[in-house]
């Protein structure tokens, strides 16, 4: 309600505003969050539309039925809606095997990237007076200046040599380039909890293992969330290191297997857009329910480091 | 990665302040009060497996890699040493030229256009605007999208909306795909790449703009500075640090690029958008690996370079952050 009233004021004090150089510097300070750039705001709008357009073709183009997508008007409402589109590409790409593959795979780089990041995070943070572990940093820190392509033909040779041209062995790849980033994160973090808490649980006899687990692990739970949400998006959205990492076709993760159909899918529109739909939906969805740490992340892994 | 979403630099010496050294020290010395603090055994446990994993997985194929690089290593079977050949040849190998053209001016292009438009962005999102967070939003989703996915997506928009709107309109040029010909086919590959990485670029922007404190401008509004002075004088030269971050990190990224190459273009028409990563995965399949792990040392020198650069520049910029 106090939203609609102000909004036609809005233009009103704008234009008292600028009528005198004092009220002008006034603005500015108290009255500034009332007062609306409406001809920002015009662009700001347009802008989100480029954003917004490709996802609403994706969407109104998988909803088609096969004679209608084939014109290949991009813009047009779909008329009848039809969703069979779905289960064509569901049944083409074997979807269940490929979402079950791309779940697994990323279930076990957040849960392995978090353990693993945490944990040695927290031996490098209270130990950095000790050369193995404060070297230990600055090498594992270095794999962020280390693009794929240049160790990826010795590691589709080896991940072959031992049984690892796999999902198993993209897995753990996968743990392995975020590491940089969450370690960075991690260590930051932990730099700022403050001693006395631990301190006073080391009093109370508490080993390591214990503190850890039941006193820094769970202080550490948004910095997790962050670190979690990013091996997410990097895991379950990645084309290369599947594509050249996994042998088997039948063992590809969804990205990949866009890439594999792509010329099944021919001019049956429908069908791949429902396909790319599919792909692309459980990252947004995981995106709109966890926006804060997505934002938060972006900023602290620049700012941070 | 080529994704677009690890931004990080490190400027690792000043995450340790002497303070915080002194406190390592002094929870070290609790648990043992004579000489050198010893190291409970249970951190080994917690730091070693990430350091064997570490080695096994990144470490050795790099060092593999480097080493084959000076052989005649073909992918299996046997090999010799041969010293630089496999460098000299990379050097005078047109392919990899080209490729290394293409991906400089890619990223070259995307990186200017990618800060132009995000830092706007960045300027219009922290102005007096309404529905600040909710369109906040709609501007990071293209991050969360995968790159080959959203590149499919583009590539229909490019082959059929697009000419279909050069006809409408008579614009000539647009009426065939702008992917199918050798001259436009990167323009294509530089607007998928922007769109996808403008949300991590104004981010970062934001932060830079919300940590400049509000005294700065009414300071400047006293002294009757205009929006356009305000931008110039006030706010380009407080975010320094950041644009730094930004042109170095997504420069990087664009060096990389892969997924969307290969899911609008697969490097073509012909090899006018081939990329060094795309170049150098044909070692895998055209039987020249120690050539293109000469190739990839090479990429992977520039990389180290640009990280340096990196290091040098946000390091003298700290203080801002």
């Amino acid at each position: 309600m106090t939203q609609e009233l102000s909004r036609p004021l809005a233009p009103a004090v704008a234009a008292s505003a600028d009528g005198s150089k004092s009220s002008g510097r006034r603005r500015r300070g108290k009255v500034g969050q009332e007062t609306t750039n409406w001809s920002v705001m015009v662009i700001l709008f347009l802008c989100a539309l480029t954003v917004l357009l490709p996802l609403y073709v994706t969407i109104s183009m998988s909803l088609k039925s096969t004679a209608q997508a084939v014109d290949g008007n991009a813009f047009s409402l779909p008329a009848p809606i039809d969703v069979s589109g779905f289960a064509e590409a569901w049944n083409l790409t074997n979807f269940p095997v490929s979402f079950t593959i791309t779940t697994l795979v990323t279930l076990g780089t957040v849960v392995g990237t978090v353990l693993l990041a945490a944990l040695a995070s927290y031996a490098i943070v209270r130990n950095w007076e000790h050369r193995l572990f404060r070297y230990s940093f600055f090498y594992l820190l270095a794999a962020m200046f280390l693009p794929f392509p240049v160790v990826a033909l010795p590691q589709i040779q080896l991940t072959g040599l031992v049984g690892l041209a796999n999902p198993v062995g993209v897995t753990i790849l996968h743990i392995m380039f975020q590491l940089s980033f969450s370690i960075l994160l991690f260590t930051a973090f932990l730099r700022s909890i403050p001693l006395e808490l631990e301190e006073s649980a080391r009093i109370d006899g508490a080993t390591t293992w214990q503190t850890f687990w039941q006193l820094i692990f769970p202080l550490l739970a948004p910095m997790s969330a962050t670190v979690a949400i990013f091996a997410f998006l990097a895991s379950w959205n990645d084309f290369m290191m599947p594509s050249l990492i996994i042998a088997d076709a039948s063992q590809q993760t969804i990205p990949v297997v866009q890439n594999i159909f792509q010329t099944q899918f021919s001019t049956n529109y429908n069908v791949s857009f429902a396909s790319y739909l599919m792909a692309m939906a459980p990252a947004i969805i995981v995106y709109l329910f966890t926006q804060r740490w997505v934002m938060e992340g972006v900023t602290q892994g620049a700012v941070k480091g | 990665m080529s994704t677009p979403i690890t931004p990080a630099s490190a400027t690792a010496g000043s995450l340790v302040s002497d303070a915080e050294r002194g406190r390592a020290a002094h929870i070290a010395g609790l648990r043992s009060r004579r000489g050198k603090p010893k190291v409970d055994p249970v951190y080994y446990l917690f730091l070693l497996p990430t350091l064997v994993l570490f080695t096994l997985a990144i470490t050795l194929p790099a060092v593999l890699g480097i080493f084959y690089s000076f052989t005649n290593f073909i992918g299996f079977g046997d090999w010799q040493l041969v010293g630089f050949t496999n460098y000299i040849a990379v050097f005078s190998d047109p392919a990899v030229l080209s490729s290394y053209l293409f991906t400089f001016g890619f990223a070259f292009v995307t990186v200017i256009l990618v800060n132009v438009i995000a830092f706007l962005l960045a300027v219009a999102l922290t102005s007096r605007i309404r529905l600040k967070t909710p369109l906040r939003a709609i501007f990071v989703i293209p991050m969360v999208i995968s790159g080959i996915v959203i590149a499919f997506v583009f590539k229909f928009l490019f082959s059929n909306s697009l000419p279909a709107f050069g006809a409408a309109t008579g614009i000539s040029w647009l009426q065939e795909s702008i992917l199918t010909n050798e001259s436009t086919a990167w323009i294509g590959v530089v607007i998928v790449t922007a769109w996808q990485s403008i949300p991590s670029t104004l981010l970062i922007y934001i932060a830079g703009l919300l940590s400049i404190p509000g005294e700065v401008y009414e300071a400047a509004d006293i002294d009757g500075a205009n929006a356009w002075v305000r931008l110039r004088s006030v706010t380009l030269p407080l975010v320094a640090g950041y644009v730094v971050i930004n042109v170095i990190l997504g420069f990087k990224n664009y060096l990389g690029a892969y997924d969307i190459i290969v899911g609008l273009t697969n490097g073509g028409p012909g090899t006018a958008t081939r990329s060094i990563a795309m170049t150098i995965f044909t070692g895998f399949t055209g039987g020249d690996y120690a050539y293109q792990m000469a190739n990839a040392t090479l990429f992977f020198i520039i990389a180290v370079l640009i990280s340096i650069l990196q290091l040098r520049l946000t390091r003298g910029k700290a203080a801002l952050s």
